[in-house]
């Protein structure tokens, strides 16, 4: 196997307790003591609940968010070691498509600006004059199945799964290594969720991406990637192989999450 | 045996827009009977919501309008009867339950005064639903309906509901308080029970439950469940009928077992050749190209047409009618003939 690109080691996040007009709450474990290794060019699935901490393991992989407890290292280096400076460069290097893509997209800015924003904020290790930038624009939109012809557009324009690509566009457009898709297709109708999968397939056979896919649907992570981690209320209850996973779960929890996935084909129920 | 408990004949629903009047629904056609639970399903704007909420009237007209069709809940057309006998009927006879269970719920009041408002409205209106006499004083029917909630809260599933009839909406979890709304819906013990999207926002291990919840519902009581979804499989393993919609009109209906198996109608097949599946390998999904027809404008014959493999010129004439398939099983294509699919499927 290659190489790992990304690291968590013994992540754990507590965020503390607050004083609010009602009162105290309570402190809040986040993430217990994961571990988990991502590999150069996978896809690796991590699947969970709403409230199991799938988001703040993917802030804290951003730096957005610092870990209580633990290391998460990006080939080999320490994200919190690193300076502002080293840290602002590896954010090119690490990008994120997220779920909402009417909510993703400033509806004031056109698809030009959209798409070279990230090559504007990362000027210094790019280099793009503005027509180099307008040209690459040109070349990521074609890259997502969109034209130049899109460039001048506002997003307001386009259709659910046209957004999603200008997203993924963007998050392309800094040149990055991994990605990190945080439920990318959930708010998509399976029509057009199929032809962002399959975008997603075809741009990482051409461009060897790393994505980290975050779901909570296992039909499309079942589909997508190679390796998955189950995470359950911040801890870590399974992972491996997908093909593993779903054809023999080993922890409870991975049974019920399978056994409750619905399917559609007929269930002939045996009686 | 008595008549269908619903059956929708024709309804057509345009809504008047800034560009001109769309025609929302085409000519739907549906009979739920007791006992079953028909799935509606579609992609997003295909008139799957405006079906369910035309049934309870919660359709605003104007900008609405019904340009032909009838209604008929148990043989009384809900399109013709008076706004006041509709509300006798809405959250009594029909429930709904929508998707969002945070929006639906008030927040500033406890769980047990929104059960307990909900069951002696009910009552007013039918009062065996209290298990008390009918002249009761009103503390005697408050104490009533208070227990009745605390049991329907027992009944969806929720831990400890006496207790919890004292909590406000934010401290349950969105599984629960979906289930809260259920509840709720069922407190009046309607006869035919519109849940859209009832599921989408919730995790799948709370939606295998609800979902069980609502066909448990349907076998205690027997009544008729609508279940309004974007997910076919959720279809496949709740639903005895489904109904695939699209863009206002219901392209194919049939048993469930029928459908999922053998979908007749090529919207169907590319719904579920988009759904990945255990044996779909990688980078092979079939989506399904160009996007959603204007209403305003529709095109002329199948609205299917633009987006259909199979479409030949006569699909552009007229607007195919539905054609048996199947036991039961029609859909709207004429490259579908009789029982027989056209060759080059």
């Amino acid at each position: 196997m290659s190489e790992p690109i990304l690291q968590i080691e013994n992540v754990s996040k507590t965020y503390g307790a607050r004083r609010t007009l009602f009162g105290r709450t309570a402190e809040v474990q986040a993430l217990k003591d994961v571990t988990i290794a991502v590999h150069k060019g996978e896809s690796f699935g991590l699947v969970g609940e709403s409230g199991s901490g799938k988001t703040t393991l993917t802030r804290s992989i951003l730096h957005l968010e610092t870990p209580s407890a633990g290391r998460i290292l990006f080939e080999g280096q320490d994200l919190a070691r690193l300076s502002p400076a080293d840290l602002r460069r590896l954010r090119a290097r690490v990008q994120i498509v997220f779920q909402d893509p009417y909510a993703s997209l400033n509806p004031r800015m056109s698809v030009r600006d959209i798409v070279t924003e990230p090559m504007l904020v990362h000027h210094d290790i790019l280099g793009l004059s503005r027509t180099q930038r307008t040209d690459r624009a040109a070349e990521l939109l074609s890259l997502v199945g969109l034209g130049p012809q899109h460039l001048s557009r506002y997003p307001h324009e386009f259709s659910g799964g046209q957004r999603q690509r200008i997203c993924i566009a963007r998050a392309l457009a800094s040149g990055p290594e991994l990605l990190l898709l945080d439920e990318p297709t959930s708010a998509l109708d399976v029509s057009v969720q199929a032809q962002v999968l399959n975008l997603l397939c075809e741009l990482q056979d051409r461009l060897g991406l790393t994505y980290v896919f975050i779901s909570h649907d296992l039909a499309v992570v079942r589909y997508l990637c190679n390796r998955v981690a189950l995470i359950y209320r911040g801890e870590l209850v399974e992972e491996g192989a997908t093909d593993a996973i779903f054809d023999a779960p080993k922890s409870a929890y991975a049974r019920m999450l399978i056994g409750a996935m619905p399917e559609a084909r007929v269930r002939r129920e045996v009686s | 045996m008595a008549g269908p408990l619903l059956r929708i004949r024709d309804l057509h629903l345009t809504m008047t827009s800034f560009d001109g009047a769309a025609h929302v629904l085409n000519g739907i056609d549906l009979t739920v009977q007791r006992g079953e639970i028909w799935g509606l399903v579609g992609e997003s704007g295909c008139g799957k919501s405006l079906t369910g909420l035309s049934i309870s009237r919660l359709v605003p007209t104007p900008p609405a309008r019904y340009i032909r069709g009838e209604i008929r809940f148990e043989g009384r057309d809900l399109l013709q009867l008076p706004m006041r006998e509709v509300q006798t009927l809405r959250g009594k006879r029909i429930g709904m339950i929508f998707q969002d269970p945070t929006t639906n719920l008030n927040p500033a009041y406890r769980i047990g005064e929104q059960l307990v408002d909900v069951a002696l409205a009910a009552a007013s209106h039918d009062a065996s639903v209290l298990d008390c006499p009918a002249d009761a004083s009103r503390r005697e029917k408050r104490r009533a309906a208070r227990r009745l909630a605390g049991d329907m809260l027992d009944r969806v599933g929720i831990p400890n509901a006496k207790a919890r009839l004292d909590n406000y909406p934010h401290e349950f979890s969105g599984g629960m308080r979906q289930r809260v709304l259920i509840a709720m819906a069922l407190i009046g013990r309607p006869d035919l029970l519109i849940a859209d999207e009832p599921t989408t926002a919730l995790d799948v291990s709370v939606q295998a439950q609800i979902l069980k919840l609502l066909k448990g519902t349907v076998a205690d009581h027997d009544i008729g469940i609508i279940l309004i979804t974007h997910n076919l499989g959720v279809v496949a393993e709740t639903c005895s009928h489904v109904a695939v919609m699209y863009a206002g009109n219901i392209v194919e209906s049939g048993p469930v077992e029928e459908v999922i198996e053998r979908p007749a109608h090529p919207y169907t097949q590319a719904l579920m050749a988009a759904i990945p599946t255990k044996q779909s390998k990688r980078g092979t999904l079939k989506g399904l190209g160009g996007s959603v027809p204007n209403l305003v404008s529709p095109p002329p014959g199948c609205r299917f047409a633009p987006r259909c493999p199979l479409a030949v010129a006569e699909c552009t004439q007229a607007l195919p009618s539905a054609v048996e398939v199947g036991t039961a099983h029609h859909a709207a294509c004429i490259r579908v003939t009789g029982t027989e699919v056209a060759s080059d499927v």
